[in-house]
């Protein structure tokens, strides 16, 4: 069999043959689903831990709140617990220990990256809102704002800005983790390709046909971000 | 525009890469044929590495292929080959992986022979070399001891776990007019162990997997049992690349003197006890 025939043959078996390739598409929105239900999870997290943490290490000497040292130490706990663990160990605690009863898959899938992603994410905005000049907090605050809205208003939309590139590569580092949720048997994209390369015992045409839609997908975002970032420049002008 | 360029750019790029990979697997493939012909003649296999005959197999699937306390490696499929290499010549090394890697590893010249209780299909012997049958499996259904399911005509509407890349799954997640349930009522986990421990859970209301590590699945779990018809009966073969014919060839020879000597059957007997 010559090349091209061979390739055409290889073709026909990882996506024509029983109308496989749409198991693929199915396989691409189960990927999607989990990410951005995760990236949600993770964005609010992520605030909420970093905000508790720099209003903790931000506050005046000698002026020391006692829940929010709690707090703060929570946060500390959480953060530690899951930068420190695998994420597939965590996918599976979750799976057969938390929710051990549980057919939900999307959920749990969901919930453990959202989780994962929160740590990460938490210590990308703090990093963010401890760079912020002082100035704009003792600005706000003076100007008769609360401490909340001075946050919300002031601090955070800046923050954003400044942290655009690296909750970027958060996303794109999100949503080729979340391949890993073939060990807990979601049938996203990843575990489609392994399905079939399981049917047909040949790799080549599934595994370089994920890779391609993995790589489209974290270049539409790249290009989603960069365009984002041009736009929030547009007052620095 | 300028974007526009880059893009276009880059999936060139991508192109002439994915060009020069599968160059790369045909060329092999032309020396290997060059090759077997005169070294079939002066009894020298072509092999991944000179002296050794490299098994590849998924080390989960007892008693097929386990994994010892020691960390060495055992089971039918094992010793079968164990005694196939002595008969080449060669030294056994086992190279374990995840089962979907298995095939690949043969295909793509990194191991010589892939040996891991696999089933032969249509849909695999385009792409893969068979040798002769060594045994005989059976598909069999787990459930839960107080589960409703009495044979495979009440799974139409429960979901069912399998291991991922197996037969179960291909069988059960065919289209209902193909005999299967659909896959929307299979889930595939990367290894058996794990869809036990999913019925267990009670994530899964059954687990369709070949009997032998059915057996010593329920052994491990208490309150599990096996239904007394199996799901299928398949025959069990060594997977060799279709590169390497001369190795095939030598394979069934072995095998065929290992069968009439009554060797295969009691490295059998030795690890499934009659029941």
């Amino acid at each position: 069999m010559d090349f091209w025939t061979n390739l055409a043959d290889q073709f026909n078996q990882a996506f024509i043959v029983g109308d496989r390739w749409i198991l693929y598409i199915q396989g691409l929105g189960t990927t999607l689903l989990v990410t951005v239900l995760a990236l949600f999870l993770g964005v609010i997290l992520g605030v909420l831990v970093a905000v508790i943490r720099a209003a903790h290490d931000q506050q005046k000497l000698g002026r020391v709140n006692p829940w929010l040292s709690l707090l703060n130490g929570l946060c500390r706990v959480y953060v530690t617990v899951i930068r420190g663990t695998p994420m597939m160990v965590q996918l599976l605690i979750m799976y057969l220990v938390i929710f051990s009863s549980s057919r939900n898959q999307i959920g749990v899938a969901m919930l453990a990256f959202g989780i994962n992603s929160g740590a990460y994410a938490s210590e990308i905005i703090r990093g963010g809102i401890m760079a912020m000049d002082p100035g704009q907090m003792e600005a706000g605050r003076s100007l008769g704002f609360s401490y909340s809205s001075t946050m919300r208003l002031i601090i955070i939309p800046q923050v954003l800005k400044m942290i655009l590139p690296s909750l970027g590569n958060e996303l794109i580092t999100l949503l080729k983790e979340t391949s890993i949720v073939t060990v807990i048997g979601l049938r996203d994209i990843t575990k489609v390709a392994l399905l079939i390369q399981g049917k047909t015992y040949q790799a080549f045409m599934p595994l370089i046909a994920i890779a391609l839609v993995y790589l489209a997908l974290v270049m539409l975002l790249t290009w989603a971000f960069s365009g984002l970032e041009r736009r929030l420049r547009a007052n620095e002008r | 525009m300028k974007n526009l360029k880059k893009v276009i750019i880059a999936v060139l790029a991508l192109a002439m890469l994915l060009s020069l990979a599968a160059c790369g697997t045909k060329a092999p493939a032309a020396s290997a044929e060059a090759s077997a012909t005169p070294s079939a003649a002066a009894a020298t296999l072509k092999v991944v590495e000179d002296g050794k005959l490299h098994m590849a197999t998924n080390a989960a699937f007892p008693p097929y292929e386990m994994v010892t306390d020691d960390g060495g490696y055992e089971g039918i499929d094992v010793e079968i080959a164990t005694k196939i290499a002595e008969k080449l010549g060669l030294e056994l090394v086992v190279d374990d992986m995840d089962f979907s890697a298995v095939i690949t590893a043969v295909q793509t010249g990194k191991s010589d022979i892939a040996m891991a209780g696999m089933t032969v299909t249509e849909d695999r012997k385009k792409n893969i070399d068979f040798s002769d049958t060594y045994a005989t499996g059976k598909q069999v259904i787990i459930v839960k001891e107080d589960s409703d399911i009495q044979s495979a005509d009440d799974l139409a509407d429960k979901m069912i776990g399998t291991q991922e890349a197996t037969t179960g799954y291909i069988y059960c997640s065919a289209s209902v007019e193909d005999g299967g349930y659909g896959e929307d009522h299979v889930t595939a986990y990367t290894n058996g162990a794990m869809a036990v421990q999913a019925l267990v859970a009670g994530k899964v209301d059954c687990v369709i997997i070949d009997s032998q590590p059915a057996a010593e699945y329920i052994k491990a779990n208490a309150g599990l049992k096996i239904l007394e018809t199996p799901f299928v009966t398949e025959d069990y073969a060594i997977g060799i690349s279709k590169d390497n014919t001369a190795l095939t060839e030598a394979v069934n020879k072995a095998l065929q003197e290992l069968i009439a000597d009554g060797t295969v059957q009691s490295i059998v007997d030795k690890y499934i006890k009659a029941d």
